[in-house]
């Protein structure tokens, strides 16, 4: 039979406990537990980047990391950037914007990894930014204009933080 | 108001960058019984005995069905129309379960359990015993005498050969002088890698068996389920929610039959079926590898003079599209260029025990124009000819008509779609200065046009129907068969009932799932043809619609419908432009009026019966390191006569999207088989080498709009077209830098080794 254990953790802001099959991926828990369908299953085992969710500000595939890991950690997923009023955030914002969106399964895996480099605060060239996006598969887009909704939102968020600075 | 071609946001996009949108594994409920399939671990033989005493005994298992259980009924899988005539009916080659099996992977028994870990622990404690039978993976050696035979009604596993003559071969190669280039070409097996597998589920609910599944062709899978099950098609219900991309893989019917029978056998109840990725990769279908063997003669001036095409096309172990792809090809082959004497084709394809091949984005396109344009690259290196003249010597020429689907090339599109790309990426510049590379690492150019064209007219059926209902707020649902699977169509399609209306965007709601219960006909997303067919369907259900709006307004107003227009939301009179009422206003007072009350409706069916030519280019630059046998791409881009652009943003993204593909298949993408067991060797992500964003240069997306004249809104395809010509561009890029003729698809560090090492390279 199945063996469970209680995992405490913070989803999105909120404190939750959970009793999880020791079994489970943390992919399974969000998806299963929790109905945060924006995690998306496309290898299952970590080639594909669809599953990527923020863990303790860092990212990580959440269908090789346990669900029982998650213990004590404070996880993030593409449902927690909306504003108080259902507002996109400027990286959202820009997926539209730059028709960087096709079929979309790949796209909140993305859209978590930006929000990485965006919170990092550092200006990263184009070639940076391939890199640190390497790790997330599309087959519709060619990348193109995802990298470049991730390039502009990074300017414009610098941007606005020089200006405030002066 | 303009909204045709405008670069309008899609509008899935909030959907999809929030979470909110839908696919078929968001949909299910977590009551399902999870299938897992046991497959074979032969790649040919009988399935003599199955045991599952011991899978039996695994806690949650609620039924295994093996291939002794099911009904024998054979049933077709490929996403084509159905035909009424049985001469061109797809072939009717599989059963749910097999006990002839006829590849590695095969499917022989079925688990149903309460979960998944239960699942995949019975269906390894499957026991199943096999008689073996000599295999054979590849497609020449299945065709001799001797061979192991895969199905019995094709002798020599030849599922079906064409050929053609224009003009008479023989003697036109008598001519004196002709300079003849003979050379064969392949390409490699490669999968649609759509990154959300293909999953469906399966329930019976008011006597109907309902599959939601991951499909592109929702209404066709709902007739293969009822010939499968031997159950009559209403009796059968699809709903396709958003799905994370097809290529045509899921133009198929992949496992839904199995799925729907399943829940048949367990009462009804709901069950579902998640493929992993690697059965993705080897258990639904891949790209065709297609060889080809080319003989051109040529006077020495580059006039072609005759052509003779020969293509050896390995179908796997069940027929799926078959035949159509390699004949594509061939089609392309007999078009694209002109032969002044004589052109003959032959085209087989073959059974063999590999996964079936079926429908892949440019469906035989891609195949064909990596041969015909690295051997137009291979005729032009020994004339000593530029290779762009050489094409535009014998390029197909403007005013060319295809008698048999009456295709006309009306514009001159390959000439101004070469001209874009060779400016954009300075290509005679760059062909002088790279000529001076020597060294290890050498700089080249090259480029390869491609031939497409739109739909399946008439080698089946084009029909599109689409349906209008208009809201008490004067905004309209509308709602069509073709399916939205990543391209943009949900988009476009509401552009163009936008325009016909003139209502803004946002008052289009577009239905972007179908359900086969309630969405009206039409055949999906396969064949770039959704904005060309279904433009025919949205435009003339919008102009009926707005017929029965004007005959209200005319109703409301007193005014004759002939001074009525619709404009920006209101009703017009077109003498003096007045508004005499919005759209709104109407909509509210026609159906809850007292005098005459009605919901104002239209739904229409528009058959096809045109075609067209979608032409264009690639250029590539890439930086060769002989000594480490490695290719770097270094600029792309890609031009495209498509007709009019109904959103230039959105048709740009799906030429990226092409051209990515394009690159994998040009540069790294093969899926490997054991040849001492034919077990696939890499069919996972890590192995099989799909571009990332590390292995891609900015990708540079190029139109040339020549309005086409057969279609409603002078548009044509472009879904498939940028994933046929970058390939053979890369490919004669690397020609070009050093000299050395690659005659197979990918070009990856091992043949690089092999060919430099034959040339004295390294």
């Amino acid at each position: 039979m199945a063996q469970m254990k209680l995992v405490k953790c913070t989803i999105n802001g909120e404190y939750t406990e959970t009793m999880v099959d020791v079994r489970a991926s943390l992919t399974d828990m969000l998806r299963n537990d929790f109905r945060l369908t924006s995690v998306k299953k496309g290898c299952e085992v970590g080639e594909c980047g669809a599953c990527n969710v923020i863990i303790d500000g860092e990212c990580y595939n959440s269908c090789i990391y346990l669900a029982v890991w998650a213990d004590g950690k404070s996880i993030r997923t593409l449902e927690c950037l909306l504003g108080p009023n259902g507002e996109l955030s400027d990286i959202q914002q820009a997926f539209v914007d730059e028709a960087a969106v096709q079929c979309g399964f790949c796209t909140p895996g993305f859209i978590m990894s930006a929000v990485e480099i965006l919170e990092s605060g550092k200006r990263y060239t184009r070639d940076e930014l391939r890199k640190l996006l390497s790790g997330h598969l599309c087959r519709c887009t060619g990348y193109e204009n995802i990298l470049n909704a991730v390039e502009k939102t990074m300017n414009k968020r610098l941007e606005q933080k020089e200006q405030g600075e002066k | 108001m303009g909204v045709i071609g405008q670069s309008v946001k899609r509008v899935d996009a909030p959907d999809k960058v929030t979470g909110r949108a839908k696919y078929t594994d968001d949909l299910a409920d977590r009551s399902a019984l999870i299938i897992k399939v046991v497959r074979s671990t032969i790649a040919h033989g009988y399935v003599k005995s199955i045991d599952t005493s011991e899978a039996e005994k695994v806690p949650g298992v609620v039924k295994i069905v093996t291939c002794f259980d099911v009904p024998d009924i054979p049933f077709p899988t490929a996403g084509h129309p159905w035909s009424t005539d049985p001469h061109h009916q797809d072939v009717a080659d599989r059963l749910l379960l097999n006990r002839h099996v006829r590849y590695y992977g095969d499917d022989v028994a079925a688990v149903i359990a309460k979960d998944e870990v239960a699942a995949v622990q019975a269906m390894r404690k499957v026991k199943v015993e096999y008689e073996e039978l000599p295999f054979v993976l590849d497609q020449l050696e299945a065709m001799k005498d001797g061979a192991p035979q895969l199905h019995e009604n094709f002798k020599n596993n030849i599922l079906a050969h064409t050929s053609y003559e224009d003009g008479n071969y023989e003697e036109a190669i008598k001519e004196p002088g002709l300079i003849v280039v003979d050379k064969w070409y392949d390409t490699p097996t490669v999968q649609h890698c759509h990154i959300e597998n293909h999953i469906c589920y399966a329930y019976m609910e008011a006597g109907k068996i309902n599959v939601v599944s991951s499909t592109q062709i929702p209404h066709i899978v709902r007739r293969i389920v009822g010939q499968a099950l031997g159950i009559d098609w209403g009796d059968v219900r699809i709903v396709k929610p958003y799905i994370g991309g097809g290529f045509g893989n899921k133009q198929d019917a992949l496992y839904e039959p199995l799925c729907a029978y399943l829940s048949t056998v367990v009462g009804g109840r709901l069950v579902k079926i998640d493929m992993t990725r690697e059965e993705t990769f080897t258990c639904n279908r891949v790209r065709h590898a297609i060889r080809y063997h080319i003989t051109t003669h040529v006077r020495p001036d580059g006039t072609f003079v005759a052509g003779r095409m020969e293509a050896f096309s390995n179908q796997g172990a069940y027929a799926s599209h078959g035949h159509g792809i390699c004949a594509k090809g061939a089609g392309a082959y007999r078009q694209l260029y002109r032969y002044r004497s004589a052109c003959k084709g032959d085209a087989y394809t073959i059974f063999t025990n590999t996964p079936a091949s079926g429908a892949m984005r440019g469906y035989g396109i891609p195949q064909m124009m990596f041969a015909m344009e690295s051997h137009v690259d291979d005729i032009a290196k020994r004339l000593n000819m530029p290779p762009l003249e050489l094409r535009k010597l014998n390029l197909m020429e403007v005013g060319y008509k295809d008698g048999f689907s009456k295709n006309e090339n009306y514009f001159d599109s390959f000439n101004q779609c070469i001209e874009k790309g060779m400016k954009y990426i300075d290509y005679e510049r760059k062909l002088k200065e790279f000529a001076n590379d020597k060294g290890p690492v050498r700089r080249g150019i090259g480029m390869a046009v491609f031939w497409y064209n739109t739909a399946v007219w008439p080698i089946s059926l084009e029909s599109s129907s689409c349906r209008m209902v208009l809201n008490q707020d004067g905004s309209v649902q509308l709602q069509l068969a073709e399916t939205e699977i990543g391209q943009g169509a949900d988009t476009a399609f509401s552009q163009m009932a936008a325009d016909e209306l003139s209502i803004p965007l946002e008052k289009v709601h577009i239905i972007s799932s179908q359900d086969t219960d309630v969405t009206p006909f039409g055949t999906g997303a396969y064949a770039s043809r959704q904005t060309y067919v279904g433009g025919f369907a949205v435009q003339q259900t919008a102009r009926l619609m707005k017929e029965r709006i004007l005959l209200a307004a005319h109703e409301l107003t007193r005014m004759s419908v002939h001074n009525l227009d619709l404009e920006d939301g209101y009703i017009i009179n077109i003498n003096n432009r007045r508004r005499l009422m919005s759209l709104k206003e109407l909509a509210t007072e026609a159906l809850y009026s007292f005098e005459h009350s009605q919901h104002i409706t239209a739904e229409s069916t528009y058959q096809v019966k045109s075609n067209a030519y979608s032409f264009g280019c690639s250029f590539a630059e890439v930086e060769v390191d002989i000594p480490l046998c490695k290719v770097k791409l270094i600029n792309m881009v890609n031009v495209h006569d498509c007709g009019r652009l109904i959103n230039p943003a959105l048709a740009a993204a799906q030429v990226h999207g092409g051209m990515s593909m394009a690159i994998g298949y040009g540069l790294s993408e093969q899926l490997l088989f054991d040849k001492k067991t034919g077990r696939p060797l890499n069919n996972n992500l890590l192995d099989y080498k799909l571009s990332t964003t590390m292995d891609h240069p900015h990708l540079e997306a190029q139109f040339v709009e020549n309005y086409e004249p057969t279609s409603a809104y002078g548009t044509k395809a472009l879904g498939e077209p940028p994933a046929t010509s970058g390939a053979p561009a890369i490919r004669n890029a690397v020609l070009n830098a050093t000299g050395v003729e690659i005659d197979s698809a990918p070009l990856t560090p091992h043949i690089l080794f092999e060919r430099f090492r034959k040339e004295g390279l390294i």
